[in-house]
């Protein structure tokens, strides 16, 4: 039995066991049908030519984890920026681990979405916006059918969140190998103001997939930083699917930092829908071994007035693969839109391969759209200067790419997480110098 | 004096009429429609081919027919009834002429009509015609000139009776038979073509150039081109089309084998200008075409295209860089108006190490028209230092236009140099503005816009095309080009 019949087979007994109301249910039985008629992506389907999960699909995947697993802090605790003071959220193989989180409904809500889908406090919130932004893909439609566990974080009108909130998805790999299928949901209200940090994390060498989906809307004039930290082990494969929805004048940024895991797939989607609006799309890919990375993005500028940057960059070592697939379309109402997109990569191996398609539809034509995309190597010459002054090869190279990666990281926007991903790229890049030059 | 606005501009582009719409009553000998093993056969007797090439055809056709049409282009259209279509007609007075007043004097007129005639060609800076008029090549000149010189440049279908050692070796070695469906349905079914054979170390001293025109109602075109640059060669290729209105859709499906052997150069250009159909979309000419070029070492292929015409047209030439140090070049520019839909781009394959490439597309969409690039920078694993630009730019002209771009880039080798970029934009205002406020009116100022947007494409072009080429943007962005 192959994993597709196996998820459609299970999901009746998926339904049974958690306690549902009838809109939930009927939007889970929903997806399921469209999982089930279109089954997993294949190469022949254009968003996934460069992209094969058939190897990621061969493992025989447990879909509900068995076991409760406890995890000490002490163990996790480098995964967490633990340096300042934050709202966390830990989830241990899809459940729940309140020893080690912190939530609050003190002004803001960052809870569960397993409580959030059932509570008739968030009845109305859960109606308006659950599955409201997510496509009908079917990796986006399998997630929704299972969906149960995650983080539920909702900002109200005019507040700001006191202090940013992480959350993390670790799994144990008690079973031989799991699927995981978080599904989270932000909904930044009006005038409002969160910073959002996710990652995934394995602690085992057992094969895992997870196949998240996050909905996040910004209404009026709300501001959403969210920062997404992808260092998995070398087993564990994740399919990422973001869908933001964005109301008028308010500010939307994901920051995606890929620097390990077997095989990762961002579906990045932004749908403007309404005038003057900004959506910024940032990431850093540093990736070496046979590891996989695919960057699949899309803005949908739907309204005039409209920006959105894209500004992905990438190094690629050893036998690693690094695919990016932006797309921006413009509808013809959309004028005097600025939409830039950049994408430049440094290939370090003969082995390591890197395709990549940026896309423009545009309808419109006052608009101002442009995209930009390099393939090269780290300067000779700039690699001679260095060394002829007394930097070691190994730290001239890691000061060229991390320089090469500068533009990216100066963004982020929570000092904390900047040094750990600086950290992390001089862990990488197998050096050990500080950075903040 | 009245305001020309870029309003003004889209009504004019919206109301233009193709002006080298006119039929011209030729008898033909045409085949009864539709297609199976007999047609392809009758073709290939029609022809007195030898066995091999019926027995190529007849591979072809059997390949066809286990595929089934692309849709992956961005183009929106009916497709054709393969079974609707007569796959052969030729021009009936033959045989052939020796001198140009033997040929049936409707023909001529048509010629005139085009602005070609012949007598006038002749004389012009040496540029050889070999013109094709509803498949069958009726008129060769400067066939001595060349011959002198050791170059082939005739017919395919004399090619094949005359030279079948060069045909059988080169022949789909660069678009096989089964590449694509419209590359199999053209091999299977081509009626003629151009070849061209250019001896070790020749120069060709002219530009070779060759007419296509579509003539006979519901003839699909097939031409099959074949151009092969020996050692050391030179030769500019050029290729112009016009068609005449009609208003059910024609099917254009030709194939050109481009092989420039070692050291060899061919610069290839194309002037396409099928009718586009009129203001409602209606009618119109479906080019689907596979263009393809071989680079052996040191070999530099030159795609240079203007594409003002077609319904719907759907082609990408492309060169394999297979020799080191070879060089591949692409120069387009796109214009569609109307309901024209254009998916035009071009495929880089660097296999060889140290090559290069080039891309410069410049779009320009006007009317309800779509105009896309897709285009493939593909950098093997063992191509050392390869290197490509690129470069496609769009214009819109109103608002119910498209435009897009889809580059694929492939990079297996780290010493690849890859850069790509694309703009979308309008005419500025401050543009037009600056120009008003130095006393060049708004039409003016449109057309030194476009001419400057379209410049570095349209400068690639051979001195005898340039100027064509100027009237076909004319005629398609009428008002806009000076």
């Amino acid at each position: 039995m192959d994993l597709k019949d196996k998820l459609v087979s299970s999901f009746l007994a998926f339904e049974n066991r958690v306690d549902v109301d009838t809109h939930v249910h009927n939007v889970r039985s929903e997806a399921i049908k469209v999982f089930e008629e279109k089954g997993f992506p294949t190469k022949k389907e254009e968003a996934w030519k460069y992209t094969s999960l058939n190897k990621v699909l061969k493992e025989d995947y447990s879909v509900f984890p068995k076991q409760e697993n406890a995890l000490d802090y002490k163990d996790v605790k480098k995964y967490l920026i633990h340096d300042t003071d934050t709202y966390n959220v830990v989830f241990i193989d899809g459940k729940y681990s309140s020893h080690l989180s912190q939530t609050t409904h003190d002004g803001i809500d960052v809870c569960l979405m397993s409580s959030a889908l059932t509570s008739p406090k968030y009845r109305l919130i859960i109606e308006n916006h659950f599955n409201k932004a997510a496509t009908a893909d079917s990796l986006s439609s399998l997630n929704t059918a299972f969906s149960q566990e995650g983080v539920y974080i909702h900002i109200p009108k005019n507040k700001i969140a006191d202090k940013p909130i992480q959350f993390i998805n670790f799994s144990t790999g008690t079973e031989a190998s799991t699927l995981l299928q978080p599904r989270n949901l932000v909904v930044a209200e009006e005038n409002s103001h969160v910073q959002i940090i996710e990652r995934h994390q394995s602690l085992t060498t057992n094969p895992v997939l997870t196949n998240s989906v996050t909905e996040i809307f910004t209404k009026k004039r709300a501001i959403v930083d969210y920062y997404k930290i992808q260092n998995d082990s070398e087993n564990a494969s994740l399919i990422d699917n973001t869908f933001i929805k964005q109301q008028r004048e308010s500010i939307a940024s994901v920051h995606t930092f890929s620097f390990g895991g077997k095989l990762i797939r961002n579906n990045l989607n932004f749908f403007q829908e309404g005038e003057r609006i900004d959506s910024i799309l940032k990431g850093v890919t540093i990736l070496g071994d046979k590891q996989h990375v695919d960057h699949n993005t899309l803005v949908h500028h739907i309204e005039p007035n409209c920006e959105s940057h894209q500004d992905y960059k990438g190094i690629f070592g050893d036998s690693s693969t690094g695919v990016f697939n932006g797309k921006i379309i413009v509808e013809k109402e959309a004028q005097k839109t600025n939409a830039f997109q950049s994408n430049n990569n440094i290939l370090l191996s003969d082995k390591a391969s890197i395709n990549t398609k940026p896309q423009l539809e545009i309808f419109a034509d006052d608009v101002k759209c442009s995209h930009g995309c390099t393939i090269g190597q780290l300067d000779e010459s700039a690699m001679f200067y260095m060394q002829s002054r007394g930097i070691p090869k190994k730290e001239a190279k890691a000061l060229l790419m991390y320089a090469f990666s500068n533009n990216v990281l100066n963004s982020v926007k929570i000092p904390e997480l900047k040094q750990r991903i600086t950290k992390i790229i001089a862990n990488k890049l197998g050096v050990n110098i500080g950075f903040d030059l | 004096m009245s305001k020309y606005t870029e309003d003004d501009l889209r009504e004019e582009l919206k109301t233009k009429e193709y002006e080298y719409g006119f039929y011209t009553d030729i008898k033909s000998d045409t085949f009864p429609v539709g297609l199976n093993e007999d047609i392809v056969r009758a073709i290939s007797k029609k022809k007195e081919e030898p066995q091999w090439m019926t027995d190529w055809r007849l591979e072809a056709f059997r390949v066809w027919q286990e595929m089934t049409e692309p849709e992956w282009a961005n183009v929106h259209y009916t497709k054709p009834d393969f079974q609707a279509i007569s796959y052969y007609s030729a021009p009936n007075s033959k045989p052939k002429y020796d001198s140009i007043d033997e040929v049936d004097p409707e023909l001529l007129e048509t010629f005139t009509k085009l602005g070609i005639s012949l007598d006038e060609q002749k004389k012009l800076a040496g540029v050889a015609m070999d013109v094709v008029v509803d498949s069958v090549s009726v008129a060769t000149t400067f066939k001595k000139t060349l011959g002198e010189k050791g170059i082939i440049f005739m017919s395919i279908s004399e090619a094949i009776k005359e030279h079948p050692e060069l045909v059988r070796k080169y022949l789909g070695t660069v678009v096989p038979q089964k590449d694509n469906f419209y590359a199999a349905l053209n091999s299977a079914v081509f009626s003629d073509g151009s070849f061209c054979y250019i001896p070790k170390g020749v120069k060709c001293p002219m530009e070779l150039s060759t007419y296509f025109r579509i003539n006979q109602a519901g003839t699909g075109q097939f031409e099959r081109t074949l151009v092969v640059a020996d050692e050391g060669s030179y030769v500019s290729y050029l290729e112009g089309c016009t068609a005449p209105s009609r208003d059910e859709n024609q099917l254009h499906a030709a194939v050109v084998e481009l092989i420039a052997l070692d050291d060899a150069e061919i610069k290839y250009s194309t002037v396409q200008n099928w009718f586009p159909g009129n203001a409602e979309g209606k009618g119109g000419v479906y080019n689907f075409v596979t263009k393809r070029g071989l680079c052996e070492k040191n070999a530099k292929i030159s795609w240079t295209q203007v594409e003002t015409g077609s319904a719907v047209t759907w082609k990408y030439p492309s060169c394999i860089l297979k020799g080191d140090n070879s060089v591949g070049e692409f120069y387009s520019i796109a214009v569609t108006n109307n309901y024209q839909q254009a998916d035009t781009g071009t495929k880089m394959i660097h296999l060889g190490k140290n090559t290069k490439s080039t891309i410069i597309s410049k779009g320009i969409s006007a009317g309800k028209s779509q105009n896309s690039y897709r285009g493939l920078v593909q950098i093997g694993s063992r191509a050392e230092n390869a290197r490509n630009f690129s470069q496609c730019d769009s214009l819109l002209m109103g608002n119910e236009c498209g435009a897009h771009t889809f580059p694929y880039i492939e990079a297996k080798n780290k010493s690849a140099k890859i850069e790509h970029e694309a703009t979308t934009s309008k005419i500025g205002e401050d543009q037009i503005f600056y120009c008003n406020q130095r006393g060049i009116d708004t039409e003016k100022a449109i057309a030194l816009i476009v001419n400057g947007f379209s410049k570095e494409v349209l400068n690639k072009l051979p001195m005898e095309f340039a100027v064509e080429a100027q009237k076909l943007l004319e005629i398609s962005l009428e008002g806009s080009v000076g």
